[in-house]
């Protein structure tokens, strides 16, 4: 109803003169041309400013695929249990009434609010030598804090609003009449999960999950804090640019950047193709509703 | 007896939705659930299908006690008031969901899946939308498939909760007189939830008024619209005028009227309110003599086979009255003349209980 309406209208919805809107324009493209459009360019420069060759070689180092491969491991731990929390925490908040409701919605925001790097000093308080748990740990041979097991830790947290956060109000808005309408026929909690709920949920996961994927390979902060930059162990593909770039080494810090880029640039890609087709899934159940 | 409801009481939080309902709806019936909204009848329709939980009394299904059943083992089929189609599936897989989602020992062959569900779209007559999207649909079509898919899984009873709510008049008209014949096709027990008294009382066998949590009055439309047990009944369903006496003396004055009360209503001296429906009063031009009060003619309308007529009390009121056409035109009324009104018969009135939150069933009281 309201698409017809606004296709009737011309095409300015102010009477604002062209030059204004001419000047916004502008405004807009520069600030993206010198805060994204030229420092992209840099990275991928400097990555090849040794030529394919040095590229590769920063690439296949040793140590260089070791933070690669805990980037992923990283990123294959965190994001499951993002995905359980985030379907259980939504499916909760859309569909029951309970105590402490809005303290739940504030507390999944809380990752967003807070500096990661104080994220990562939690941690290490908590599980770290000196910290709360760490005599226990200890005593267990248990490592956590300068191991693999921190660096997920410090992943998941900083991660963990993604897939709650765009799974909230999808639910809200449906509601669970299809899910009653599923129950009253006979269905189980598991088929009703399957056939009725996740398939109208599944572009807001996706679209979750993306997002989340992308900042738990991007993350900084917290993982810096856990990890103790333990070279071929300890380090992430962040880390691992960090350490290259403070050795001055420009061309191999860059290369790395450049994979971590491309990453962004394919999460950007996905990103955007969602959006256009849950956009068409979404207009779908407007009408319907 | 199909369904039995036993003093079923159910709170949210401090609003209590149902006040020790009692209820017995015999096989084969369809019996309509009216009332205004917040009257409980959506949350009885919700216990019965097993979605909501009561926090007291008992539910018998065919004789077996339901209450600790889940709405997935209860063999009930629900129409939802917004239809809850699965809005992903085409029509013919929401037809076929009750069926498919069946634990696999009685889980019918998928040859018997698909001659169930076409029999079913021809029932509700859209055979032709098979492979078409629920938002592809208009939204009598759209209830029609609801419709299919809760008889697909073969209900002991069936429910609907407002099923023709959210359609526009015509089609709604249409659909009312469908859904009787198909239950007379069927034979399924049902209960449909309505705050339509049109809709109630032209399409029930046995009609449920509700107010406020509790029962007011079970009976045929007939019953119901003619005897009714309550002021509340008498208010809800047809249109009703409400007259302002004055008490004196063991009568109830009105204008140059004056009715006897009956023995033992002790009724304060003062002022009282009578209940009236429009085509229990009479209009004459002259006095004649007889008791009467009179009225100013506001408005006249003369479509239909009744002439409605907007009159004004001479002490400030709304008054309507219907006649027949013929005794319109006998008078020849026209708006501003100064009419006299009075009952037609005696026992025309119905007097309002003292106090209008009725806690106990108010007694009726005809003068």
């Amino acid at each position: 109803m309201n698409a017809t309406k606004t296709k009737t209208l011309p095409d300015g919805v102010t009477e604002d003169p062209p030059w204004i809107r001419r000047l916004l324009i502008a405004t807009a493209l520069l600030f993206l041309v010198l805060f994204l459009f030229v420092p992209l360019a840099a990275i991928f420069k400097e990555a090849f400013s040794n030529g394919l060759a040095e590229y590769w070689w920063a690439l296949s180092d040793p140590d260089a695929l070791a933070a690669i491969r805990l980037t992923l491991l990283a990123t294959v731990i965190a994001v499951p249990l993002n995905l359980i929390f985030g379907i259980a925490a939504s499916w909760a908040i859309a569909n029951f009434e309970f105590r402490g409701k809005s303290v739940l919605v504030s507390l999944i925001d809380l990752p967003l609010a807070v500096s990661p790097v104080i994220a990562g000093m939690v941690f290490v308080l908590l599980f770290g030598t000196n910290g709360l748990l760490g005599a226990w740990l200890e005593a267990h041979h248990l490592k956590i804090i300068f191991a693999t097991p921190g660096i997920v830790l410090a992943t998941a947290f900083v991660t963990f609003p993604f897939v709650a956060r765009e799974l909230i109000p999808v639910m809200q808005a449906r509601g669970s009449e299809e899910e009653e309408a599923a129950l009253v026929l006979g269905a189980s909690g598991w088929q009703m999960f399957w056939r009725v709920t996740l398939p109208n949920i599944r572009w807001g996961l996706l679209y979750g999950t993306i997002l989340c994927c992308a900042r738990a390979m991007g993350e900084f902060g917290a993982v810096s804090v856990v990890s103790g930059h333990i070279r071929g162990l300890t380090n992430t593909m962040t880390l691992h640019v960090e350490i290259l770039y403070n050795e001055y080494n420009f061309a191999a810090a860059f290369a790395v950047a450049s994979l971590l880029t491309l990453l962004a640039l394919v999460t950007l890609a996905a990103k955007s193709l969602l959006a256009r087709r849950s956009g068409r899934a979404g207009q779908d159940s407007e009408e319907l509703a | 007896m199909s369904i039995q409801i036993d003093r079923l009481t159910k709170r949210f939080g401090s609003f209590t939705a149902l006040n020790e309902v009692s209820l017995t709806i015999p096989t084969g019936q369809l019996a309509a659930v009216l009332g205004p909204s917040g009257s409980g009848k959506t949350t009885l329709l919700r216990i019965i299908a097993g979605l909501e939980m009561p926090d007291e009394g008992q539910l018998f299904l065919h004789g077996v006690d339901a209450t600790p059943l889940s709405a997935r083992d209860r063999q009930v089929g629900f129409v939802f008031q917004h239809y809850a189609l699965f809005r992903h599936m085409t029509v013919f897989e929401n037809v076929a969901f009750g069926l498919r989602v069946q634990p696999r020992r009685s889980r019918p062959s998928e040859e018997e899946i698909r001659g169930r569900v076409k029999e079913l779209l021809r029932l509700v007559e859209l055979e032709d939308y098979a492979s078409r999207m629920p938002s592809q649909l208009s939204g009598g079509q759209r209830q029609r498939v609801a419709l299919a898919r809760a008889l697909a899984v073969r209900p002991k009873v069936l429910l609907l909760d407002e099923p023709f709510g959210a359609l526009d008049a015509r089609v709604r008209r249409d659909l009312r007189a469908w859904l009787r014949r198909l239950h007379e096709e069927l034979k399924i027990t049902s209960v449909f939830v309505t705050h339509d008294q049109e809709e109630a009382l032209e399409v029930a066998d046995q009609v449920v008024v509700m107010n406020a949590g509790r029962v007011e009055q079970v009976g045929t439309p007939e019953e119901v619209y003619h005897k009714p047990a309550t002021p509340f009944v008498y208010q809800f369903l047809g249109s009703v005028n409400r007259l302002r006496l004055r008490v004196r003396g063991g009568y109830a004055h009105l204008g140059t009227l004056a009715l006897p009360l009956p023995n033992g209503l002790a009724r304060e001296e003062g002022t009282a309110i009578a209940l009236t429906r429009p085509h229990l009063l009479d209009v004459s031009r002259e006095a004649n003599g007889e008791g009467h009060f009179r009225a100013r003619v506001r408005h006249v309308n003369a479509a239909g086979p009744l002439v409605k007529l907007d009159l004004v009390a001479e002490w400030g009121d709304p008054v309507h009255v219907e006649l027949p056409r013929e005794r319109y035109h006998e008078l020849a009324l026209a708006p501003e003349m100064v009419v006299c009104v009075r009952p037609k018969e005696p026992g025309a009135l119905l007097l309002q209980p003292p106090d209008e939150e009725h806690n106990a069933p108010a007694e009726m009281y005809y003068i």
